[in-house]
C-alpha cells in the first residue's frame, strides 16, 4: 500500500517537502492554518541576496507541486497522537488524517517589536518593523515615513528580540544582519539622497555573496555601520525618531535623528507550535526550538521515530538553507518507510 | 610619553601597547569571582549609551568591563568612581551582566589592591 505522509505547515518547507515526497512516490497531505500556502514569504518583498521576488519563489515552488498532493488549508492541527504504527493527526475542524509519518515544517513567528517597549514600536509612528519594511516595498507605493515625508535619515536596529536576554531570547536569528543590509540598499535606491544607518553588535554575514552584499552597501551606497546597540529612543515634536547608542568603536555615546527607524525583529518558535511539541514529548531545548536527533547526522529526525522536522521549527534559516533542510527530510522520510 | 635620558642626545617613547603579560590580571579574577558574570559582557554598548555619568564624563561601563579583563587597572579606581550606582544600565544588558554588583566589586577589589598590593580581601 501506498504509505501516507502529513506534512504540518505549508511555508517554503512543508511545500518543499511535499513535492519531494510526492515525487518519491508517496501520498502526501499538506495541512495549513492559513488560508493559502507560502508562509511569511508571501508577505516578503524581495529575498537576499539576489533579491529575488518572495512571491515568484513561491510561486515558483507551488507549481513544482505534484497534482496528486491533497492540499488542506484553513486547518490548525490540534492534536498528533502515535497510535501503534501510526498517527493520527487532527485539525481544529473536525479534519483527521492517519499517517505513517509526519513532517512538521511548523516554521518560527516573528518577534514581537511590542515587547521592546524601549524602542517605540507601537508608541511611535515611526518605529516600523522589517516585516512593516517589506509590506510597504510590496505595495509598490513611493516611499514615505508615517507624516508622508520621505525621510532623510533611515536607521536599521540589528537584533532586536534576539540576542537578547531580556526578553528571553539567547539565540542569533541568523538572517536579520543580511535582511537589515538588503533593505538597508532598496531603502538607498528608493531614495538616494536619504542617508541610511546600521546599528549593529555583530555583522553575521555568513552566506554565500552576503559579504558582497555588505561591501556593496558600503562602496555603491554609503550605508554608515555604526557598532552600539541602541539604549532607548524618544520622538521629537516632528515625529523624528532621536536613538541613542553607544558609538563603541570610538567610545563615546551617540545621539542621532531619523525619519524612520526600522527594528530587525528575529524569529523565535511559537508557542502554538509547543502544544504539539509537548504533545508529542519532543524536546524543545532553550531557545524553543526543535531539538534534532542528532544536529549533524540526524538533523531531520526526532527523538520520536516517524517525527520529522525541517525549516525554521528546529532554529532560524534563510530561505535557501531552508529548501535544503526540506528535501534532506524528504529522504530521511523515504529511509525510514523503506 | 617621552622622557629625555640623562647625557643622551635622544629620547625614550614608551610604546602605547597592552602588555598583556605585565599586566595586573588579579583583580579581574577576584571580581570574577565575586560576580562572574563579568565575563558574559559582549561589549554592545548599551549600558554605556544609557547611563548618566556617560553623557557628561569619559567613564563607560562597558570600557571599565574589558580593561579589568585586559588587566588594565591603572586609575581605574578614579574611572569607576564616577558611577552613581543608579542601576540603569542593570535593565538594558542583553546579557544580564549584573552590572551594579559588578562595580562595587571592581572598586572593592581596586581598593584593596591599592591599599595592599593585591586585589585579595585580607581575611
Ligand atoms: S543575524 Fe544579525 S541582527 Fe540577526 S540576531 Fe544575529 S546578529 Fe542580530
Ligand atoms: S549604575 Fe553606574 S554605570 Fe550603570 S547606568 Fe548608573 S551610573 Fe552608569
Ligand atoms: S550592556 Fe551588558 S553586554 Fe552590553 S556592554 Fe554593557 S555590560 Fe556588556
Amino acid at each position: 500500500m501506498q504509505k501516507h505522509i502529513v506534512v504540518i505547515g505549508a511555508g517554503p518547507a512543508g511545500l518543499e517537502s511535499s513535492a519531494n515526497l510526492s515525487n518519491l512516490g508517496f501520498r502526501v497531505t499538506l495541512v495549513e492554518k492559513e488560508e493559502v500556502t507560502g508562509g511569511h514569504l508571501n508577505k516578503w518583498h524581495a529575498l537576499f541576496p539576489s533579491l529575488a521576488s518572495g512571491k515568484h519563489t513561491i510561486e515558483a515552488i507551488v507549481k513544482g507541486l505534484n497534482p496528486g498532493i491533497k492540499i488542506q488549508t484553513a486547518t490548525k492541527v490540534t492534536g498528533i497522537e502515535a497510535v501503534n504504527d501510526y498517527f493520527t493527526v487532527s485539525g481544529h475542524n473536525g479534519w483527521q488524517e492517519k499517517a505513517d509519518a509526519v513532517v512538521l515544517t511548523t516554521g518560527f513567528q516573528l518577534f514581537d517589536s511590542h515587547r521592546k517597549e524601549e524602542y517605540g514600536y507601537g508608541i511611535y509612528e515611526n518605529v516600523i518593523t522589517s516585516a512593516d519594511l517589506e509590506k510597504q516595498f510590496a505595495s509598490g507605493k513611493e516611499f514615505v515615513n508615517r507624516q508622508g515625508k520621505k525621510p532623510e535619515r533611515v536607521g536599521f536596529v540589528h537584533c532586536v528580540g534576539s540576542r537578547d536576554e531580556k526578553v528571553n531570547n539567547l539565540h542569533c536569528s541568523k538572517v536579520c544582519c543580511i535582511t537589515a543590509v538588503k533593505q538597508a540598499i532598496e531603502v538607498k535606491q528608493m531614495i538616494p539622497e536619504a542617508d541610511v544607518f546600521c546599528f549593529y553588535m555583530d555583522l553575521r554575514m555568513f552566506g554565500r555573496h552576503y559579504e558582497e552584499l555588505y561591501k556593496q552597501a558600503q562602496e555603491k551606497y554609503n550605508i554608515q555601520f555604526i557598532r552600539g546597540r541602541l539604549s532607548e529612543s524618544t520622538e521629537d515634536k516632528d515625529g523624528n525618531i532621536i536613538v541613542k547608542v553607544e558609538d563603541t568603536l570610538l567610545g563615546k555615546p551617540l545621539r542621532i535623528k531619523v525619519g524612520l527607524l526600522v527594528l530587525m525583529a528575529g524569529m523565535e518558535f511559537p508557542p502554538a507550535t509547543k502544544a504539539l511539541t509537548n504533545m508529542l514529548g519532543l524536546k524543545n531545548v532553550s531557545d524553543g526550538f526543535i531539538q534534532p536527533l542528532d544536529e549533524v547526522l540526524h538533523s531531520n529526525l526526532t527523538e520520536i521515530p516517524g517525527v520529522f522536522i525541517a525549516g525554521t521549527c528546529s532554529g532560524p534559516k534563510s530561505v535557501s538553507d531552508t529548501m535544503a533542510d526540506a528535501r534532506s527530510a524528504a529522504l530521511a522520510v523515504a529511509e525510514y518507510l523503506k | 610619553m617621552e622622557k629625555k635620558v640623562k647625557n643622551f642626545g635622544y629620547s625614550v617613547t614608551r610604546d602605547r601597547q597592552i602588555d598583556f603579560d605585565a599586566n595586573n590580571h588579579d583583580v579581574g579574577k577576584i571580581v570574577a569571582l565575586a560576580e562572574p558574570t563579568l565575563h558574559l559582557c559582549i561589549s554592545c554598548g548599551t549600558c554605556s549609551a544609557t547611563c548618566t555619568a556617560s553623557q557628561f564624563t569619559e567613564f563607560s561601563l562597558r570600557q571599565v568591563i574589558l580593561l579589568v579583563r585586559r588587566g588594565e587597572t591603572k586609575g581605574l579606581l578614579k574611572e569607576v568612581s564616577k558611577c552613581m550606582l543608579c542601576g540603569k544600565c542593570q535593565l538594558v544588558c542583553p546579557r544580564n551582566v549584573s552590572t551594579r554588583n559588578l562595580i562595587i566589586q571592581i572598586s572593592r577589589a581596586l581598593c584593596n589592591h591599592e591599599v595592599s598590593g593585591s586585589a585579595m580581601l585580607k581575611p
